[in-house]
């Protein structure tokens, strides 16, 4: 990695990677999965590797990255879809043997599971 | 070495209709003469199965879905050629979506303000990349590249930012204090301990987003005129360490840490440092003692440690909170700030809403709002058929606010003069099943076991507080125990050595302030009504409520409740543990506590197993 | 014990003494305790008295003096899982198990401890095995997982990553540090 040596590369930096970020996400599917230590106590181990087994099972090339804790503990094992530019769908309290049906229902066929669904999160502006 | 190409097409979904979609693409981009400067890349799936075959075009990004291959004439010649986007093959959010709740629609989310858990949840924390392209490091560039640190200090000061580990000491005039001290090493220590057992603010933010931990470190650094910083990490938070670490790597790969940031010529590295499993080394003096490798025990405070602190060098010591604000206050301004919040606490505050509460997690809210809201807008109250009866905050030196006070705003001040304080976060919500008399004796217990040992006050005074609610729980106090009670505690706050045992008392004092009736209650009833204090009380079940559906004998772990299906159940009180787990499970409340000396009045009854 | 590990991490640290509290980090990681000869040898290499070093390793609660079992159960009494009933659940392993709390099982296999607060408050009651945190517990899952995990059937979760604590030394200059004692 090459040092930043200036304020207006770190800006360089910044605008560029918020173009790699948003065609990252724009042209793919982002699945994000809540890794604090509640969302591991909560069993986010296990979902995350329902969604990597089951995508790689379909041959889906969709990113699946962690985050930190997001508040809403008590609904851990929280798992963020967002397609496109579209709304990040949240979806709550997830066990392994759900992952399917998500993938199946919510990339596949378009439509969100919306029983499980905790929210969404608008696009930032 | 790999061709260098303009763009690429990027088509994937190749399970359907797709087939014949890259030949078409290379077909014409061959005919417009751009075979050498476009390339066309086949990939997997990408899961929009839905919109049917997608192609991208890097590195601009333009995402097109249900392409045929008639569309490609057109997307080459507009896109490719012209650099336009096609609108009507462009990616339309399916109306499907609008239905479910957004985020600020959610009770939970809608009344809490995100400033320093602006990113946790949101961005990759294992990645700088990411905190770069939310802003990240900006406020620090602007800092080093366009201010004095005297006008940085001045920045926080006006701010009105005050400490978040517990105290409230205003961070402006402590970083002031700092900078003015004499002496050309000096030292910024960020407090990553958390020791208030029933927090996890602290976690979540050096997990989820570590770089706005050491930007701010960053800047406390340049502002005091310290090279070297420390972050002291509670020893239970691995994932804590583990990311920082990282975090601390890629900030020196990208050169804003270590020498010359950002060709300021200002120089700053971090070190982490694992605690060891301490209460009191959260206190600032222990806690520089336990990063110098010794034993972690206070120091008396005749000397500020922002004059002497760690190796008897000007050290400025924040809570990891208080400095996750700093960017974002240099970068909008101390007024905008200074806007949020009451009077004398600005900002907003992270807390842990945890406890007997419906929603709990954590949660971020402007200073000033009320207990009430908090608890029941965004914690959504308590768990069905339950009262709240107190709220807790502070932690172990904090206090049980009462039902009645929930109208109190959260403030420094507010919630001291309520005889609790705001501490660093934990918010614990206590409903009829918790005995404020148990409350008072867990923390004692546990300040029992942290207390360094000093000091006698602290050491003795704690263990003779601890006994004297011991025996109130087990029913062997006596009327002027209470008395003895409040003078030791008195005592113990007065005369000891550092904060722990300052405000070691404070359980017990507002748990006496608000629930006095209920610890005379246990003495002369020998009677605990919320039916925690198990050797005052039994379970029995009430027969006309008793439906017979069998569910207390299934959470049993004793296997003491027996009955057959329909038809009333008992408890066997011989081997009954009063774990209360039955009661709990209750549907029909046919589950009673009673005193536990009435249980020989109860008419005898079979046991059938 | 094998002297040269300890050796090696005394080194590691350059044998200086204000890394000590880093070095029985590492000593008790390495072998779940601090073993009484390691100690001594910590105290030997610096030049320390052998109080000093046992001062250390009984006021931090992340050090033991005895082994540990192969298991380890951590039941957290924390205040969100104290009004949970944490406690209970640790009365019920003792029970189920027949080992006091702090302790371990006359086979080895499992030790049992209670814990204050792991940071997963809003999951109360939090029960970590073998490092691996699991939430909402009940007297009767974590009896279950503790057996299941004791008799193999689960593999025991992957140790964490190696993270190299800061030497605090390395950015001080000597002529500040005062000397030990
Ligand atoms: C017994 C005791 C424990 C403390 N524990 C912590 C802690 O875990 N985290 C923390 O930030 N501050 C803790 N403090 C407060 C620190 O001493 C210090 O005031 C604070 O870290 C300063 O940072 P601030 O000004 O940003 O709040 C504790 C204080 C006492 C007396
Ligand atoms: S109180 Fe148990 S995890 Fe915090």
């Amino acid at each position: 990695m090459p040092k930043i040596k200036s304020l207006d590369e770190l800006r360089n930096l910044r605008s560029q990677l918020k173009q790699e970020i948003k065609a990252r996400t724009e042209t793919s599917t982002t699945i994000t999965v809540g890794m604090g230590t509640c969302g591991i106590a909560a069993g986010a181990r296990e979902i995350m590797q329902a969604f990597l087994d089951e995508l790689d099972r379909r041959q889906i090339d969709a990113h699946v990255v962690t985050t930190g804790c997001i508040g809403m503990c008590s609904k851990e094992p929280l798992v963020d879809i967002q397609q496109g530019d579209g709304p990040r769908i949240t979806y709550g309290n997830l066990k392994p043997n759900m992952v399917p049906q998500i993938i199946e229902e919510h990339l596949i066929q378009g439509k969100v599971v919306s029983k499980w669904t905790v929210g969404q999160l608008a696009k930032e502006a | 070495m790999a061709d260098l190409y303009r763009a690429d097409v990027l088509i994937s979904c190749l399970h359907g209709q797709s087939a014949d979609l890259a030949p078409t693409f290379r077909q014409e981009i061959e005919r417009r003469g751009m075979a050498g400067e476009v390339r066309v890349v086949e990939t997997g799936c990408r899961g929009f199965c839905s919109v049917g075959p997608v192609v991208s075009i890097q590195p601009d990004g333009e995402f097109y879905v249900n392409v045929q291959p008639a569309d490609v004439p057109e997307i080459v010649e507009e896109t490719l050629v012209k650099g336009r986007p096609v609108q009507r093959l462009t990616y339309k959010e399916p109306t499907t979506r609008k239905s479910i709740t957004k985020y600020d629609d959610i009770p939970f989310y809608g009344k809490q303000m995100r400033i320093v858990f602006r990113n946790t949840g949101l961005i990759d924390p294992q990645s700088i990349d990411e905190y770069i392209a939310v802003g990240g490091y900006e406020a620090l560039g602007k800092v080093l590249t366009s201010m004095t640190p005297e006008e940085v200090i001045e920045e926080v000061k006006k701010s009105g930012l005050r400490g978040r580990g517990g105290a409230g000491f205003r961070t402006g005039r402590k970083w002031e204090s700092t900078r003015k001290a004499k002496g050309d090493v000096k030292y910024v220590i960020a407090n990553g301990d958390e020791g208030d057992p029933g927090a996890f603010m602290d976690r979540s933010l050096m997990e989820g987003d570590p770089h706005a931990v050491l930007e701010g470190m960053a800047i406390a650094g340049f502002a005091v005129g310290a090279n070297q910083g420390y972050v002291y990490v509670r020893d239970e938070y691995p994932l804590a360490v583990k990311n920082l670490n990282l975090a601390i790597q890629q900030a020196h790969e990208y050169g804003l840490l270590g020498e010359d940031i950002l060709g300021s010529g200002f120089a700053f590295d971090i070190g982490i440092v694992r605690g060891a499993g301490a209460f009191v080394c959260g206190e600032s003096s222990a806690l520089m003692q336990s990063l110098e490798g010794k034993v972690g025990e206070p120091r008396s405070k005749h000397v500020h440690a922002t004059d002497r602190g760690l190796w008897d060098r000007p050290s400025c010591l924040n809570n990891v909170e208080t400095l996750a604000n700093i960017p974002v206050i240099m970068l909008r301004g101390a007024e905008w700030f200074a806007s949020i919040g009451t009077e004398n606490s600005k900002g907003t505050k992270g807390f842990c809403l945890v406890g007997k509460i419906r929603n709990p997690g954590l949660i971020e809210v402007p200073m000033g709002m009320t207990l009430k809201e908090i608890i029941y807008d965004i914690g959504g109250g308590p768990p069905r058929g339950r009262k709240v009866k107190a709220v807790q905050t502070g932690g172990p030196s904090g206090g049980c606010i009462p039902t009645s006070r929930l109208d109190l705003a959260v403030d420094y001040e507010t919630l001291s003069q309520a005889g609790s304080m705001m501490g660093s976060g934990g918010m614990i919500a206590l409903d009829d099943r918790t005995c404020m008399v148990d409350i008072s004796r867990f923390f004692l217990e546990f300040l029992k076991d942290e207390s360094c040992g000093k000091c006698a006050p602290c050491r003795e005074g704690i263990k003779r507080m601890l006994e004297i609610l011991t025996a109130i729980s087990n029913g062997d106090a006596k009327m002027g125990d209470i008395d003895t009670l409040e003078t030791l505690a008195k005592t113990v706050q007065a005369a000891s050595l550092c904060g722990l045992g300052k405000s070691a008392p404070n359980p017990v004092l507002s748990t006496l302030q608000y629930f006095r009736q209920e610890y005379e209650q246990h003495i002369t009833e020998k009677f605990c009504p919320s039916g925690v204090c198990r050797s005052l009380v039994a379970y029995v079940v009430v027969d006309d409520k008793c439906k017979g559906c069998g569910l207390c004998i299934k959470v049993c772990s004793q296997e003491s409740i027996a009955g057959s299906a329909k038809q009333p159940h008992v408890i066997d009180q011989a081997t009954c543990i009063q774990c209360g787990a039955c009661f709990d499970a209750c549907r029909f409340d046919a589950i009673q506590v009673i005193p536990r000396s009435q249980v020989e009045l109860l008419p005898k009854q079979e046991v059938h197993a | 014990m094998n002297g040269d590990r300890v050796n090696q991490i005394i080194d590691a640290y350059g044998g200086d003494r204000t890394s000590t509290l880093a070095m029985l980090q590492d000593i008790q990681r390495e072998y779940n305790y601090l073993p009484r000869e390691a100690l001594e040898l910590i105290a030997r290499r610096l030049e320390l008295p052998p109080g000093h070093v046992y001062q250390m390793a009984t006021f931090f609660k992340a050090f033991s003096l005895s082994p540990k079992g192969e298991h380890i159960c951590k039941v957290c009494l924390g205040t969100a899982c104290h009004v949970k009933g944490g406690a209970i659940i640790l009365e019920a392993l003792e029970r189920e198990f027949k080992v006091k709390s702090g302790s371990t099982t006359a086979d080895g296999k499992l030790s049992v401890e209670g814990v204050r607060c792991l940071g997963a408050c809003a999951l109360a009651p939090i029960v970590v095995v073998d490092d691996e945190p699991h939430g909402q517990m009940s007297s009767d899952t974590s009896i279950k997982l503790v057996q299941e995990v004791v008799s193999g059937q689960v593999a025991k979760a992957p140790a964490p990553a190696e993270v190299k604590p800061a030497v605090v030394r390395a950015a001080v200059d000597l002529s500040a540090v005062p000397p030990a004692g």
